[in-house]
């Protein structure tokens, strides 16, 4: 037998890291070492790394902080998109719940057959649903819509980047007003896209369902106790992520939480939780900022900074009008500090429990 | 839906010993293999014609035979011409096409006669029933026979509602005695449950005993 | 138990026989009796399943995916533009390998809007990667559905079911309703392997490129190949419990050695069954070879059942414009490599629901007497109804 290298020794300490036993007798025994303080945390990693998403990608940031809060007892729907592609290359995968991608407009429908399929067997797995904007606010609309009127026990989450990323950043209707993209881009005739965001999460309550949220990357705290609440109920429940996304967006891929903080302390992007229709509690800011501190990190909004051009200083202060709307119609400008505001989530409690609902 | 124990209930199979006895009448010693007998059913959406054809079926369906009925489909609402057909016979219908040349015709609203061309094809030693209040000669263009019925007026004096199709049935039975009315009976009460049956068993029994029993009895067959 | 019963409430009836957990379908004419009768035995409460009444066809595939994908037998049912919209979720059921059974009602597909019977909306899935059986009667359709449940987990491929669209679906006749027992004797409980269980986590549907993908497109096209036998194997196993088969992956009716055929799917075979009974005297006996299995495609039976023949009469019930017949063309194909294979005279019918009278096996006999017999035509069109620059 060839004599062991050191190479062994390594693979049998990566095996005993990722759980996985030595592949036989003659191979020596690792010392146990001393866990690491990461390894202590008794979280559970739904999403492994590895997978083949940009640096920087909101998406992968925000589906790992879901999978961590929803636990093993899951089964994933996923719709067409860069989360699909980016952790299931076959014949790798970097799920390690049962996870299915169907179709881009159909994971809504997929996940009511996996529930009815659960309920039918009397199991209690939590059925999930995972798709970007493209897949929930445009084409898979009528599927969401259909399954949250049916009432079906399902989490479905959208990843809000803000326009179609996997096919190389087309407008969606999900991409704010005046973002340039593929298809909605800058010229002598056109400030970016003409159109507003959708509500998406108006409409989403409007169905009167149990628990609809929005939150943002740049919250983990806040975003895991939204899973873990919505996880709790019976019955549809909606969650929509600010996920950044540095290709599209077109910023430096170290900025991706700094700028989703950013969209919610100017307001663009208000972290809301409804129930039943109803306004229930919000993420109140503590010191709002001008949008354009927000906009201007990202290439998607430079033409808005142009100087000497009417225009962008029109599409600017309207920018600043739809945030402004923001703050004023779910009152997220809060009296003196709160623990629970944009500062205090991020600076204080970073990490730790929150106070209030679990 | 009726049962198949009601068969054995109910036998002989009058509709079989019908045409054999005809044949007989006409000097054959052996009777021949019984030849499928084909019904059409007019009327108007929202009498129940399509209802009529599966409960003739169902009714011949207790008496043993084999059946087939099924709508000429179209896209009609209440009050448009709608047609039905009914197939009986003693061995497996492989044929799948609408009736173009019935040998009997139930129409359940006189006025779908105006069209002429609604009695075409019908057997000329076959019959046709109507329902109408109107004298039968009003209806009868060729030799083929016809009776008229006032099912309508006997369905709202019995039910109290104007849906002529089970009394005409009935009536057609009597007439033809294909199926017994035990059998019908039988098919109703596959289908309804409660005051509805009661009536409309009564209504059957009472709109049998308004015709002349067994007079289509001796049809021979073309 | 014998019953006389409506195409669609025999349909409803073997599907509740069969114990799907998951239901899901939108109603469409004419599968609608089928959706209908189903939602009233879950509402008698004498199917306990899983009822979901989804927002377009385009969901009930989907939601029939995920159901089954996650361990469930699923059943959906639909018809014509149903069909159609649901046909990309048709290629992900197969293409993921997932059992479940639908029925479809088959309807014309438009425009024009045509309600009626003929099978253009199976004919456009029929690339789908699922079995595709055709059934000529409804006790045919519910002895079949019935195995297509079986089939579907033993091959892990989708099976759907061709039904006339009211031609079978709205007719009432003589069905013998399997008994409980019996059915529960001969289909298993479900099982699927690789199903999505926490315990032991899959990831189904990933992203496979040019490396992997033609081994995929072989590994299901193999296992459509495998399911021939299958099929046959799995009828048999039917006579076997219930005395009566449903057909295989063909059967040849009528005269067996006459050396002219007409070949054909669905309703139509009984009319020309009937029409042979009528006719025979006048215009001689023919084959009649009734096609159940239409995917995966019975080529060799199909080789041998047509030995001897001279002259074969495809009945289409849709059509590849600019083409012909779909189903000619598809058995011309298969006949190729045979030697003294039978002339094909491909002939479309009864299409959008226009009715065939027993007299068709007359007429078409005959018109393959003419040596300038067209070998494609829609046989039943009058052209005379068209501006002379359509005909």
């Amino acid at each position: 037998m060839a004599p062991r290298s050191d190479n062994s020794k390594r693979l049998n300490e990566l095996r005993m890291k990722h759980g996985r036993p030595p592949a036989g007798p003659n191979e020596p025994k690792a010392a146990k070492a001393e866990p690491t303080l990461r390894e202590q945390q008794p979280r559970f990693r739904g999403l492994e790394s590895g997978h083949r998403a940009c640096q920087g990608c909101g998406e992968a940031l925000a589906a790992r902080l879901v999978m961590e809060s929803a636990g093993p007892d899951v089964m994933v729907a996923n719709a067409t998109g860069c989360l699909e592609v980016f952790s299931t290359p076959w014949p790798q995968t970097a799920w390690r719940v049962p996870w299915i991608h169907s179709l881009f407009e159909n994971a809504s429908a997929v996940a009511s057959g996996m529930e009815a399929a659960m309920k039918a067997k009397g199991k209690n797995t939590k059925v999930l649903s995972f798709g970007g904007d493209g897949a929930t606010y445009d084409i898979g609309f009528q599927s969401l819509s259909g399954m949250l009127e049916r009432h079906h026990n399902v989490l479905y989450v959208t990843y809000d980047n803000e326009a179609y990323m996997n096919t190389g950043i087309q407008r969606s209707s999900s991409t704010p007003h005046a973002a340039s993209t593929t298809t909605s881009p800058v010229g002598a005739e056109r400030m970016g896209k003409r159109h507003l965001k959708k509500d998406l999460l108006s409409i989403v309550a409007a169905h009167h369902i149990p628990y609809a949220a929005s939150a943002s990357v740049a919250y983990p705290a806040d975003l895991q106790r939204k899973v873990r609440y919505a996880m709790g109920v019976e019955g549809p429940t909606f969650l929509v992520i600010h996920s950044p996304c540095p290709l599209g967006w077109r910023h430096d891929s170290a900025l991706t939480v700094e700028i989703a903080r950013r969209a919610v302390e100017c307001g663009l992007f208000p972290l809301v939780e409804l129930e039943r229709g109803a306004l229930t509690n919000i993420m109140p800011i503590r010191d709002p900022r001008p949008v354009a501190e927000y906009l201007k990190l990202q290439g998607r909004f430079a033409h808005l900074f142009k100087k000497n051009d009417y225009r962008a200083a029109e599409e600017l202060d309207h920018l600043q009008a739809l945030a402004d709307h923001n703050i004023a119609i779910y009152g997220l400008r809060g009296e003196g500090t709160d623990p629970v505001d944009t500062t205090g989530v991020a600076q204080v409690r970073r990490g730790g429990p929150l106070a209030g609902r679990n | 839906m009726a049962t198949g124990e009601a068969v054995v209930q109910i036998a002989p199979n009058p509709a079989i010993a019908l045409k054999r006895g005809a044949e007989a009448l006409a000097g054959a010693e052996e009777p021949e293999e019984p030849i499928m007998i084909e019904y059409r059913i007019h009327g108007r959406g929202g009498q129940g014609s399509v209802a009529a054809a599966y409960l003739l079926a169902a009714a011949a369906f207790e008496a043993g035979f084999t059946c087939q009925a099924f709508p000429a489909f179209g896209a009609e609402r209440r009050g448009a011409p709608v047609m039905a057909f009914v197939r009986i016979d003693e061995k497996p219908i492989t044929l799948r096409s609408q009736v173009r040349s019935p040998d009997f015709m139930i129409v359940q609203d006189d006025t779908l006669l105006l069209d002429p061309n609604l009695t075409a094809g019908l057997n000329p030693e076959g019959a046709m029933l109507v329902n109408s209040r109107k004298p039968a000669s009003e209806f009868k263009k060729s030799k083929t026979r016809v009776i008229a019925f006032p099912a309508t007026e006997l369905a709202v004096e019995v039910i109290g509602r104007p849906i002529p199709n089970t009394a005409l049935l009935a009536a057609f039975l009597a007439l033809t005695e294909h199926v017994p009315q035990k059998a019908l009976a039988a098919a109703l009460k596959g289908r309804f449950a409660g005051p509805v049956l009661e009536k409309n068993l009564e209504l059957i029994a009472k709109a049998a005993d308004t015709v002349e029993k067994g007079a289509w009895k001796e049809k021979a067959h073309a | 138990m014998r019953e006389a019963l409506e195409g669609s409430q025999a349909i409803a009836r073997a599907i509740s026989l069969c114990k799907p957990d998951v239901v899901a379908a939108y109603p469409i004419t004419p599968q609608t009796h089928i959706v209908e009768n189903l939602s009233k035995l879950v509402a008698d409460g004498n199917l306990h399943t899983e009822f979901v009444s989804v927002e377009s066809e385009f969901s009930a595939a989907s939601v029939v995916l995920g159901a089954a994908a996650a361990g469930a037998r699923a059943y959906t049912a639909s018809a014509s533009q149903g069909i159609l919209l649901m046909s990309e979720v048709m290629y992900n059921i197969s293409g993921m390998r997932i059992p479940l059974v639908m029925t479809i009602a088959n309807r014309a597909v438009g425009a024009p809007l045509n309600i009626w019977n003929d099978q253009s909306d199976t004919m456009a899935v029929r690339d789908a990667g699922w079995i595709q059986l055709h059934c000529i009667s409804n006790q045919e359709a519910v002895d079949t559905t019935i195995q297509a449940f079986r089939l579907a987990q033993e091959t892990e491929l989708p099976v759907a079911v061709n039904m006339d669209g009211f031609v079978l679906t709205h007719t009432m006749e003589v069905i013998d309703v399997p008994a409980q027992a019996e059915v529960d004797k001969y289909l298993p409980p479900f099982e699927f392997s690789r199903k999505l269980d926490p315990a032991n986590p899959v990831s189904m549907g990933t992203l496979v490129d040019p490396n992997w993908f033609s081994e995929v497109r072989h590994s299901h096209h193999a296992a459509m190949v495998k399911a021939l036998p299958k099929i046959e194997e799995i009828d048999k196993a039917f006579a076997k419990v219930f005395g009566r088969a449903s057909g295989g992956l063909l059967t040849v009716e009528g005269d067996k050695k006459a050396k002219v055929a007409i070949l054909a799917m669905g309703s139509v075979v009984g009319t020309m069954m009937a029409g042979q009974d009528e006719f025979k005297d006048e215009v001689g006996s023919a084959r009649i070879v009734k096609l159940r299995a239409f995917r995966p495609f019975p080529a060799k039976a199909l080789r041998d059942a047509l030995k001897g023949v001279e002259k074969l009469v495809v009945i289409d019930r849709a059509i590849s414009p600019g083409l012909g017949g779909v189903l000619g063309t598809e058995v011309s194909a298969v006949l190729s490599t045979m030697d003294n294979g039978p002339k094909v005279y491909n002939y479309a019918l009864g299409l959008g629901g226009r009715d065939i009278q027993a007299s068709m096996y007359k007429d078409l006999l005959k018109a393959i007497e003419n040596p300038k017999a067209p070998r494609f035509a829609i046989f039943d069109a009058d052209l005379k109804k068209l501006p002379p620059e359509d005909r």
